[in-house]
């Protein structure tokens, strides 16, 4: 399959030539696929928020090119501004971007820059704050009179009123509630599901990441050490730990069971693999 | 241009003679450098203050281009002084002549000396902000400003607003390139268009930008009251400043050269 999104030798270096140079990402080859569910995990400063802000063009690569639909995507100025609308990104803490006196304008400030006219405006507002959750009362209010999970999802919604093909989201659940944190994963799903779009989810939490993607690419130093389905990335349940990641909880205490001597598949991260495993070790032991 | 890469004036971090002075010292000498860089009146004198500056940035360790780089956002001003001088100077020896200007060789040499001053001076209290810490600055500043607190200037207040100001700086400037990007990434468009459109564009971005200056002001003021934070009064310090021999020899040197650079400028040389 042809990825939608692709970055070939891509490297970035902040403020070159100074004391402070740093390069965050080394020659990186990534690409996510039409219609994927995909993860990306990091920590603090592993080079992530640099890689995504590269794939709708708010960077500039240092070296290297990032290709969306197999088009260069700073080949020329119309593709690249073309590109930010088509590949929408969710910033972390993103209610600190609201600025409208109501939550309906803030929501169709990106429609509004596309050039869209009011009646698919008007769509794809109403459409978009659906897909969030958030009531046709709350269209009206001035969005700093929401609570900060709402100011969260009208911040989702500008982005996601955009209809991009891909939809990159950093932390999205960062300082929510475990209710928060449901409820906002849940319409990332439905959104991928409903428009048949890229999802990349980008976050340091193991557990959040593995229950939802297809796909997860761990980044570390500036470069992608491991990527596959989760189950093969959890394989590698030491060295993630060595880059400060950790494995979900159910894996540690699979692999620390092998560790202990019992032979049974490391690998995985849900109740019901689980349960499959053991039951399998089990049932090898009977017969 | 990310706005992170802004440096003009910033610390660089080293641990040269120069950044172990005492931030008092460097911003005596500062002070008395400026005094005799106007006291400075022709090659010879400015020969001593031109090996001053080159001895101090050597001694720093900061990388001359940076040094340089600093002096780029004010070179309209030196050009500005330069033609000023230039062509308003009277003088006896007249070179050339056109309309209502005229250009002397006396206009010439002010012109050329007024452009190695400023850009002296310049370069020389950069040397002071990338060899010092703000905190350190203000610090110094505080200290040495200490006495006026007998006419009741309050020096203490002043001084942690200075410091609370340079801290935010960089904090406010990361906030402003990730509004902008987030943003950006909805299609606002910060670089093109008119001067009103422009301004409108900047909406977007200056909204968020307060509200968060204005939330962290609010926790700030909490967390200060939070730690029973009442004022200078009775209030110790973390790091006292202490001066070494160190800081004698300088401000012993700068006064030196000061008081020289006086005598021979006086006699115009």
């Amino acid at each position: 399959m042809q990825p939608i999104i692709e970055t070939k030798q891509l490297t970035h270096t902040y403020s070159a030539g100074t004391p402070f140079e740093h390069t965050a990402l080394d020659s990186v080859d990534f690409c996510a696929y039409p219609g994927e569910y995909l993860g990306i995990i990091g920590h603090t400063g592993s080079g992530k928020s640099t890689l995504i802000q590269h794939l709708n063009a708010l960077l500039r690569p240092t070296s290297g090119t990032v290709l969306f639909q197999d088009t260069d995507i700073w080949s020329d100025p119309k593709i690249t501004k073309k590109t930010r609308f088509q590949v929408g990104l969710v910033f972390q803490y993103p209610e600190y971007q609201l600025f409208e006196e109501t939550v309906y304008k803030d929501i169709s400030f990106g429609p509004k820059n596309m050039g869209l006219d009011e009646k698919e405006i008007d769509r794809r507002v109403r459409s978009a704050a659906y897909f969030v959750g958030l009531r046709d009362d709350h269209l009206e209010k001035s969005p700093f009179e929401l609570s900060g999970g709402q100011k969260r999802r009208v911040a989702i919604a500008g982005v996601i009123a955009m209809e991009p093909k891909v939809l990159i989201l950093d932390e999205p659940t960062a300082g929510l509630d475990p209710e928060g944190v449901e409820s906002i994963l849940g319409n990332i799903r439905e959104y991928h599901q409903a428009h048949n779009a890229t999802v990349i989810l980008v976050s340091h939490s193991m557990e959040e990441v593995a229950r939802s993607v297809d796909r997860l690419v761990a980044v570390n130093d500036g470069k992608i050490p491991f990527q596959g389905p989760p189950r093969e990335v959890f394989r590698h349940g030491d060295e993630l730990e060595q880059m400060g990641l950790g494995v979900p909880q159910l894996t540690r205490v699979f692999h620390r069971l092998r560790a202990m001597g019992v032979d049974i598949d490391p690998s995985v991260y849900t109740l019901d693999q689980a349960k499959e495993a053991i039951l399998a070790k089990l049932g090898r032991e009977v017969g | 241009m990310a706005l992170k890469d802004i440096t003009l004036g910033q610390y660089f971090p080293g641990n040269s003679p120069v950044h172990r002075l005492d931030p008092r010292t460097k911003l005596i000498c500062v002070v008395l450098y400026i005094v005799a860089l106007f006291l400075a009146a022709w090659f010879v004198t400015y020969a001593v203050m031109l090996a001053v500056l080159a001895g101090s940035i050597y001694l720093s360790k900061v990388p001359v281009k940076s040094v340089f780089r600093g002096l780029k956002p004010v070179l309209f001003i030196v050009v500005f002084t330069a033609v000023l001088n230039l062509f308003y100077t009277p003088g006896d020896t007249v070179l050339a002549q056109f309309w209502v200007f005229t250009i002397t060789l006396e206009g010439v040499w002010r012109a050329f000396f007024m452009v190695v001053r400023i850009m002296m001076l310049i370069s020389g209290t950069f040397l002071l902000t990338y060899t010092t810490s703000p905190i350190l600055l203000t610090d110094g500043l505080e200290s040495l400003l200490g006495p006026l607190k007998m006419v009741r200037v309050p020096v203490h207040e002043l001084a942690m607003m200075m410091s609370i100001a340079l801290r935010f700086i960089p904090t406010l400037i990361e906030e402003t390139d990730k509004i902008m990007s987030a943003q950006r990434a909805r299609g606002a468009d910060f670089e093109s268009g008119n001067l009103i459109q422009r301004a409108k564009a900047l909406l977007p971005l200056l909204v968020p930008l307060f509200i968060s200056a204005f939330r962290r002001a609010d926790e700030l003021a909490t967390a200060m009251e939070c730690r029973c934070y009442h004022g200078g009064e009775g209030r110790t310090r973390l790091r006292q400043l202490k001066y070494k021999a160190a800081d004698y020899v300088a401000l012993f040197l700068f006064l030196a050269i000061t008081v020289g650079v006086g005598v021979l400028g006086h006699f115009g040389l």
